[in-house]
């Protein structure tokens, strides 16, 4: 019994404790940025942060990919990331709005695209056939995001309807989390086929086991994405130097070798 | 709120309980009874899915039983289809990740029940399966109950397994706590709010119920 009160003391405590106003962000610290990024970035962003690091070798870089609706949602709740660069424009929009990032701190990236993408051994033509290949007999299970809360998925949606194979695709698809795990989904041959970012077919690991087709950039909304500085950033020089780096010439080269072209 | 989830929910649930009692309950019986050295072994396998995280299952699901494999192909010849992606996949994972909630209340009862009885039953010349069916399971109804009832709650709950090898399909793989997720990450709260108020209560009263059980038959 006495166990159990000092168990119930010690968990209401403990839960006090965690619950106390987030005092880490109140004095800020110095080289620290810690990034939250979409999951159509993971590569792209790797090798730029590999050039960033050495500029700043006392800093410490962190990044997390994920699903830029599930980043937007914890940053509602004031996850402790410092940037966050989403996959579409609007979340960076709402954050601003809300007062949660810094007003005018909002810079356009990349704009992603996307492509249909088989494993190597598929026997489907994807030069020949191009979107019509979503639409074949032989096809059972079509992988894209989920179109509900992932901008990669609803730029998918979005082209099989323009490009008129929505109706024939519809009851094989099968939705990702996020964009990487509709790649993953084709990549470990669950799903036939499906539509991902092109970022993730030019990836070192994705390139040597597939072929890709591009989908038209007219098929679909662009999908201009954005990234934004929190309002609770912890270093906002280094913050205010790594956006300033993925927009010059170098930060550049290296998001358009995974096929971000720059925003218009 | 998503009724369709809900309803493939509970079928899914359904499904899976009764799957586990036909093939856990002879699974528990003999663990209950048995000296054989391979007991310990079979024990721990029974008991992993407390211990491995839902990944760990999702990862092998996908990789074996996807179409590259023999086991894959030929539930393709079963099923008609590969497991990731359909219902019948979806029950391959919970039966797996479920089974313990099962087996571990029943073969608990079955031991429970007083040897003597059983030898006696034996001694007059009953045969095994019919001591079981007439002796061993309706003195170990609670445990049978509670066994059932947990099982049929943990696969309502299931989530990490169908994240990773459902493929979100409406009306064949996307479940409650899936829809959950989705409304979440849509950021329509209220609609997330309502489901989950509506699983909260149904978990509570689903535990209170079983422990109401447990209490009534042990005074």
């Amino acid at each position: 019994m006495h166990a159990l009160v000092i168990l119930v003391v010690a968990l209401v405590l403990g839960l006090g404790a965690c619950s106390r106003p987030a005092p880490p962000y109140a004095g800020a610290k110095a080289g620290v940025v810690s990034i939250a990024a979409a999951s159509d970035l993971k590569f792209a962003m790797d090798d730029l942060l590999a050039k960033f690091r050495p500029l700043h070798p006392s800093a410490d870089v962190r990044i997390v990919y994920g699903s830029s609706g599930n980043f937007f949602a914890e940053l509602s709740n004031r996850a402790p990331f410092d940037v966050f660069f989403s996959a579409d424009a609007s979340y960076p929009d709402r954050l601003i709005e809300k007062g949660m990032a810094v007003k005018d701190s909002k810079f356009a990236y990349g704009r992603g695209r996307i492509v249909i993408w088989v494993p190597a051994a598929s026997t489907i033509d994807l030069a020949d056939l191009g979107m019509k290949s979503l639409a074949l007999a032989e096809v059972r299970r079509v992988a894209i995001a989920n179109p509900a809360h992932a901008p990669y998925g609803r730029a998918a949606e979005a082209a099989m309807k323009s490009l008129g194979v929505y109706d024939a695709a519809k009851p094989k698809l099968v939705l990702g989390e996020n964009v990487a795990q509709a790649a993953q989904f084709i990549d470990s041959g669950a799903a036939d086929i499906g539509v991902i970012a092109l970022s993730l077919a030019l990836a070192p690991t994705m390139k040597p086991k597939g072929r890709y087709w591009e989908i038209p950039e007219s098929a679909y909304p662009p999908l201009d994405q954005a990234a934004v500085i929190l309002a609770w950033a912890r270093d906002a020089d280094l913050a205010n130097s790594l956006r300033s780096f993925v927009l010059a010439p170098e930060g550049r080269a290296e998001l358009e070798r995974y096929g971000f072209v720059a925003p218009r | 709120m998503d009724y369709e989830a809900l309803a493939l929910t509970l079928k899914l649930a359904s499904c899976t309980t009764a799957v586990l009692l036909v093939l856990g309950t002879p699974l528990a019986a003999w663990l209950s009874s048995t000296r054989h050295r391979a007991r310990v072994f079979i024990e721990a396998v029974v008991a992993l899915p407390l211990v491995l995280p839902p990944t760990v299952l999702g990862f092998y699901l996908l990789f074996l039983l996807g179409p590259h494999t023999w086991l894959g192909a030929l539930c393709e010849r079963l099923f008609g289809s590969t497991l990731p992606f359909s219902f019948a996949g979806l029950m391959v994972g919970s039966c797996l990740y479920s089974l313990p909630f099962l087996v571990g209340p029943l073969r608990s009862s079955f031991a429970a029940v007083d040897r003597r009885l059983v030898e006696a039953s034996w001694s007059l010349g009953v045969s095994r399966t019919s001591t079981f069916l007439r002796v061993i399971a309706p003195l170990s109804w609670p445990g049978i109950v509670s066994g059932t009832v947990l099982t049929f709650a943990h696969t309502v709950g299931e989530f990490g397994v169908v994240l990773m090898v459902g493929g979100n399909i409406p009306g064949a793989t996307r479940t409650v706590s899936i829809s959950i997720y989705d409304q979440m990450q849509s950021l329509d709260y209220a609609a997330a709010s309502r489901t989950s108020a509506l699983l909260l209560m149904f978990s509570l009263a689903v535990l209170m119920g079983t422990y109401t059980l447990q209490r009534r038959t042990f005074i």
